[in-house]
């Protein structure tokens, strides 16, 4: 039970920063997702959380206390390793109370704990088993039962579903948030997959390059992501990338994506767009933001060609191109038409960015 | 039409079956060729050893018998003037006190160098490692003379306890270096769990890396072992009193006067002398291939 800080946290690996001056704060209790590209300095971020790996500059706090020097296991942290790091040659039930041993626990609260955890992860009756003989996904609860019997101040996974097939590791995203629902404690979850940082966390922390690029809730980091990098990460198919240029035009405001497309700017959007007027910038729109019309004189209808079709079944997914770049939209599958057919199509304008092309900053 | 467009490839598919097939049972007869000529060369000189051992002195010394067979009937005679009238037994418990010394020292030094130069990254700890595993390459024949001197200025010239000394010069650099390779294959996130668990640099040691690591470990004891058993060059330079001499030299030594060779004696105490070997490697060899052969199947 306890809040985590970085404060100005920087680590370097001889010349390279892969960590550049980040600042976080996890309230208790919080279930917070670092995200991003492989090499972004996730990972190393929640190694220097742990203990493993020194910070070059700065200050962790765990529970208001610096522990920049501690060794882990006096950090009072529990981690979950991707590779679920059992030790092969202990029983489920020796690798679950090996921390409870090292630290002098008697017997009878150490059975009383893994008893319990065994309990909460449905893992009772393997506890007499070696990790070899057990799935990749019991392995993975029984990595999750080690770090729930020490009872830490905090939780940390280190991409802990990588290793298991697409189906198990749905089950298991949903036991990791039963599971913390259960036993509230601060979490922190690394992880390059989008999906499970939107679908466990009460905030997200999108890291790139050793920064970090936003910090927010699943929900507002969708729909109002700061840079483009996070409005590109997140969502999947990824927001649409325009070249574009804002004009007015008479009362209102235009979007000038080719010379056969312009796109209306709605009202709601034209305070913030009028400081862009004439400047080259990059449109954002998400697929599912470009579909068919669904009502007469809709506003942002254009024609597109479709290059490619792709039935998913509940939608459809059509590919095209404007001025030679190219574009996705999710239509209703009975609107598609085939490829190389024309098809018109309805963009939802509510939901647009503007991007600044050289910063990168949405507008 | 169609049917041979669908008996075509099946045709094709049984002729690629019967060439794999007969390309298997080539590579099987040639194998076997090979292994039977390897197995007589490699059991005839043992074979010859049991059938001289068994056999009387005289039938031994007659020019006139075959030698591959015992014509005048089984004897232990051998065996019980070797053990009787010879100093052999001496010369065996030495050879166990030296022995089970130099093993325990080996797994003691090269377990903790090993750990610590292929774990406990330091500076200059991969530079180490190879010096450790280049002094290796150095033969004992080269050796020998300088520790002679070294062997000498300690007082422990003819004394078995020189060999306990000298010994690990042999075994230490190559247990610590197969174990280097096998602590290096453990995955780094089991002392990073256990270091989180709460566990010290001598109990992540003690209590995750020893069992884990236990084929390697017991593949540089048997290696410690035979190393230290068959050792003659270091016994034959530094021992010269029969009570303080091991097997290897001491049997030569004493049942070979001048140019009378006691060929059954030899023989009989070369076979004593093999057993305990003989009897380690049945009961480890599963360990000691898995040992030797871990580096290459887990990276």
């Amino acid at each position: 039970m306890a809040e985590v800080a970085l404060r100005n946290v920087v680590k370097r690996f001889d010349n390279v920063e892969v960590v550049r001056n980040i600042n976080l704060d996890i309230p208790n209790n919080e279930f917070v997702v670092l995200v991003g590209p492989s090499g972004c300095g996730k990972s190393t971020t929640l190694r220097m959380i742990a203990g493993l790996e020194e910070i070059t500059s700065g200050g962790i706090y765990i529970g208001g206390e610096i522990v920049n020097d501690r060794p882990p296991k006096d950090r009072d942290i529990a981690m979950v390793f991707q590779n679920y790091a059992l030790y092969p040659h202990m029983s489920v039930f020796e690798n679950m109370s090996f921390g409870l041993k090292l630290r002098k626990f008697p017997k009878e609260e150490i059975r009383k704990r893994v008893d319990h955890a065994a309990r909460i992860l449905d893992i009772t009756e393997l506890l007499d088993r070696k990790p070899k003989a057990l799935s990749g996904g019991q392995r993975q609860r029984v990595a999750m039962g080690r770090a729930i019997v020490r009872n830490p101040k905090v939780f940390l996974f280190d991409e802990p579903l990588s290793n298991l097939d697409a189906k198990l590791r749905v089950q298991m995203r949903t036991e990791i948030k039963r599971v913390h629902q259960m036993v509230k404690t601060t979490t922190v979850y690394v992880t390059h997959d989008q999906v499970e940082a939107m679908t466990l966390a009460d905030r997200v922390v999108v890291m790139n390059n050793g920064i970090i690029e936003q910090i927010a809730s699943p929900q507002e980091l969708y729909h109002h992501p700061r840079t483009k990098f996070v409005a590109g990460f997140i969502g999947s198919p990824a927001m649409n990338f325009l070249r574009c240029r804002v004009e007015q035009n008479g009362v209102g405001m235009r979007v000038r994506l080719s010379d056969a497309v312009s796109l209306p700017v709605p009202q709601t959007k034209s305070g913030a767009c009028k400081s862009a007027i004439g400047k080259e910038l990059i449109f954002g729109l998400r697929p599912e933001h470009i579909t068919e019309p669904r009502r007469d004189g809709q506003q942002g209808q254009f024609a597109a060609k479709l290059d490619v079709v792709e039935p998913m079944g509940m939608e459809t997914m059509v590919y095209f191109t404007i001025d030679g770049q190219e574009v996705c939209g999710r239509v209703d599958p009975g609107s598609a038409t085939g490829p190389g057919e024309p098809m018109s199509l309805c963009a939802n304008m509510e939901h647009m960015h503007l991007i600044d092309p050289q910063s990168g900053a949405v507008l | 039409m169609s049917t041979a467009a669908v008996t075509a490839p099946v045709r094709q598919s049984i002729s690629i079956g019967s060439s794999l097939r007969r390309n298997r049972r080539w590579a099987l007869i040639t194998s076997y060729i090979f292994l039977v000529i390897f197995a007589v060369f490699f059991l005839i000189p043992p074979y010859y050893m049991v059938v001289t051992a068994l056999k009387s002195d005289a039938e031994v010394a007659r020019m006139a018998t075959n030698p591959w067979i015992i014509a005048d009937g089984v004897t232990l005679d051998q065996f019980k003037i070797l053990l009787t009238q010879t100093d052999f037994l001496v010369f065996f418990k030495n050879t166990i006190i030296v022995t089970v010394c130099v093993v325990a020292i080996t797994m003691v030094v090269s377990v903790l160098a090993a750990f610590s130069l292929g774990r406990m990254k330091f500076w200059g700890s991969s530079i180490l490692a190879t010096g450790i595993f280049l002094t290796y390459l150095v033969p004992d024949t080269l050796l020998f003379i300088p520790l002679f001197q070294i062997v000498k200025s300690v007082g422990l010239l003819n004394s078995y306890w020189g060999m306990v000394l000298v010994y690990p010069t042999l075994t230490v650099p190559f247990c610590t270096w197969i174990m280097i390779g096998y602590f290096q294959s453990i995955p780094k996130e089991l002392d990073e769990a256990a270091l989180i668990d709460g566990a010290g640099h001598m109990q992540m040691l003690t209590k995750i890396f020893i069992p884990v690591a236990l084929p390697g470990i017991i593949a540089a004891m048997i290696f410690a072992f035979t190393v230290s058993w068959a050792a003659f060059v270091y016994p034959m330079a530094f021992l010269y009193s029969a009570d303080q001499q091991v097997l290897t030299v001491g049997t030569v030594t004493s049942l070979i006067r001048g140019d009378v060779y006691k060929w059954g004696m030899l023989m009989a105490g070369a076979l004593v002398a093999a057993a305990p070997p003989l009897v380690i490697y049945a009961f480890l060899m599963d360990y000691y291939i898995a040992g030797l052969t871990s580096g290459a199947t887990k990276g």
